[in-house]
């Protein structure tokens, strides 16, 4: 059984600039795979690659077992697309976005009726048939977006930043219904910035700058990209007291996380009282601080903040 | 300052109300936002967060309340040199550099050739885009177009900045860097409003007001609405006052 999709040495080059540089992975059936980088690493480059719209200058890739650059029809039957701007047609009713989608790939009569109709059941819109798909509250739409790219019931789905600028509630609803459908055997490949959302993900990999630098299941990544204690301080005057206290010995970074601050030390030098103490000499007031187990975001920032600024 | 009403608010909203059809966008929004002061509007989609926005800087003929910025009209002429807009859909010129499009906006705004060229130093420094002062903003990747139309809002800093969801589709580091930025034109002073659908940043403004069917459900410091909640996150926070204001 070979892999969902594989990528071998895959390379894109737009002039003289590398947007994706000799990438490989495989992802496995079923897996929720989450592809993270900073804006402009490439990955929306890759994803491109894979779905067969964009040609790799270099290198190869599989999907669902078909060449993305010699099986191009074969490929596009096997996934499903969720773009950032999801494409609906705002004006027409939702049924008729599914029947449009439906009829792209090849459904008719009773069998697109039928898959529509499982569908809008699964996304929560049975009832919704006839309203006007650009009268939806965008977190609808957004489900209305992936039942189209479902239609023809993809063993794979490529979804990229599905979740941008949907509200805390939706993003919960609209992540219940990737981890079901993982669940049911489809190959989940995300992208996403909210990085609570990746921690779903049963691996991910890290692209800084056209490269990918870190592949592992979120767990992993925090071994090996977060060694160090994490101290979550929270109080008054933090903000102020933040640049102060970046020089205290065995302080590595400093970051705000909400209205807390994430503190990576070197677990010899400093613990959690010894955070808080020094917080205090730099001026922050009525501090508390305890070790906190590392988050996604603290390995992003370690990753790709490595600058002096987010990163150590 | 010789301007009305230097002492108010820097920005009322004052019983708002829009219809659009049958639809109540907003339905007597009151808020108020001092100068020095970083409001974040959160809600859920349709919550009426950028009417809202669009009813403050003057784009929304309201169907009731009223609006007021630095004590005026917000449509009114004096009101248009102080105050700062950041829609969600910016319009950068794409066929233009970064800096054509910053020079553009800087003649827009009359800006002083001097003067200019002072604040777009220090916006580019910030924004770090100044390597990429030459490159097409169609050739920007998304967090840098939004930083670029974020420097573009800022430079004839702006008394008031209303920004809506300035943030979306930038990642997590590129985002940390526009907050630092916010923080220090609050420190000089600016009043901004933001809209955000990140809880962690709405937890990092002064006050936060929580919009739902064009109401506030809770407004608050952060830490004292978590506080008051008994909530474990601010998130939960949400998640809970948004499906007890469905209810």
């Amino acid at each position: 059984m070979s892999a969902a999709i594989e990528a071998r040495e895959l390379t894109r080059r737009f002039g003289a600039f590398t947007a994706v540089d000799r990438v490989s992975f495989e992802v496995e059936r079923g897996e929720i795979f989450g592809y993270l980088g900073a804006n402009g690493a490439g990955k929306s480059t890759t994803i491109r690659m894979l779905i067969g719209l964009v040609a790799p200058s270099a290198g190869a890739a599989t999907v669902a077992g078909h060449d993305v650059a010699t099986a191009r029809e074969a490929v596009k039957a096997s996934i499903g697309y969720m773009s950032q701007k999801f494409s609906l047609y705002l004006d027409l009713p939702v049924i008729e976005n599914l029947a449009f989608f439906g009829a792209a790939y090849g459904l008719e009569g009773k069998a697109l009726r039928r898959r529509a109709a499982e569908l809008l059941e699964r996304v929560g819109l049975a009832g919704s048939e006839d309203q006007t798909t650009g009268d939806l509250p965008g977190g609808l739409r957004q489900r209305l977006a992936l039942a189209s790219a479902l239609m023809h019931a993809p063993p794979v789905v490529f979804l990229d930043e599905p979740t941008a600028g949907v509200d805390p509630v939706a993003r919960r609803a609209f992540w219940d219904l990737i981890r079901e459908l993982a669940a049911a055997g489809t190959t989940v490949f995300v992208t996403t910035h909210y990085l609570d959302e990746a921690e779903y993900c049963r691996r991910i990999g890290l692209m800084v700058d056209g490269r990918l630098v870190a592949l592992d299941t979120p767990a992993g990544l925090k071994r090996t990209w977060v060694p160090d204690r994490v101290v979550v301080a929270r109080g008054s005057r933090l903000g102020a007291a933040e640049r102060a206290f970046r020089a205290t010995p065995g302080v590595r970074a400093v970051a705000p996380f909400g209205a807390a601050l994430h503190v990576r030390v070197d677990p010899a030098a400093l613990d959690a009282a010894g955070v808080a103490a020094a917080l205090a000499r730099a001026g922050a007031v009525d501090v508390h601080a305890e070790d906190a187990a590392p988050s996604l975001e603290d390995v992003f920032l370690a990753v790709v903040g490595a600058d002096g600024r987010g990163g150590a | 300052m010789t301007e009305p009403a230097a002492a108010g608010p820097a920005l009322e909203a004052i019983g708002l109300e829009k219809r659009f059809g049958a639809a109540r966008a907003l339905a007597g929004l009151t808020f108020r936002v001092g100068r020095g002061e970083l409001y974040g509007l959160v809600g859920a989609d349709g919550a009426g967060k950028t009417t809202a926005i669009r009813a403050l800087t003057g784009l929304v003929a309201l169907d009731g309340g009223e609006a007021r910025v630095l004590g005026m009209d917000p449509a009114s002429p004096r009101v248009r040199e102080r105050i700062g807009l950041m829609p969600q859909q910016y319009a950068l010129y794409r066929d233009l550099t970064v800096e054509e499009n910053l020079h553009f906006f800087s003649r827009l705004a009359a800006l002083p050739r001097a003067a200019y060229r002072a604040r777009k130093e220090r916006l580019l420094g910030i924004t770090r885009l100044a390597r990429f002062e030459g490159r097409r903003a169609d050739q920007l990747s998304g967090g840098m177009y939004k930083k670029l139309a974020l420097a573009c809002a800022l430079l004839h800093e702006p008394e008031v900045l209303l920004l809506d969801e300035p943030t979306n589709g930038v990642d997590p580091v590129s985002r940390r860097e526009l907050w630092e930025l916010l923080y220090e034109f609050v420190q000089a002073g600016m009043a901004i409003v933001i809209s955000t659908p990140y809880m962690d940043e709405a937890e990092r403004c002064s006050r936060v007001g929580l919009v739902h069917g064009g109401r506030l459900l809770l407004e608050g410091r952060p830490q004292e609405l978590l506080a008051a909640s008994g909530q474990p996150s601010f998130e939960e926070l949400f998640v809970h006052a948004v499906r007890e204001g469905r209810a």
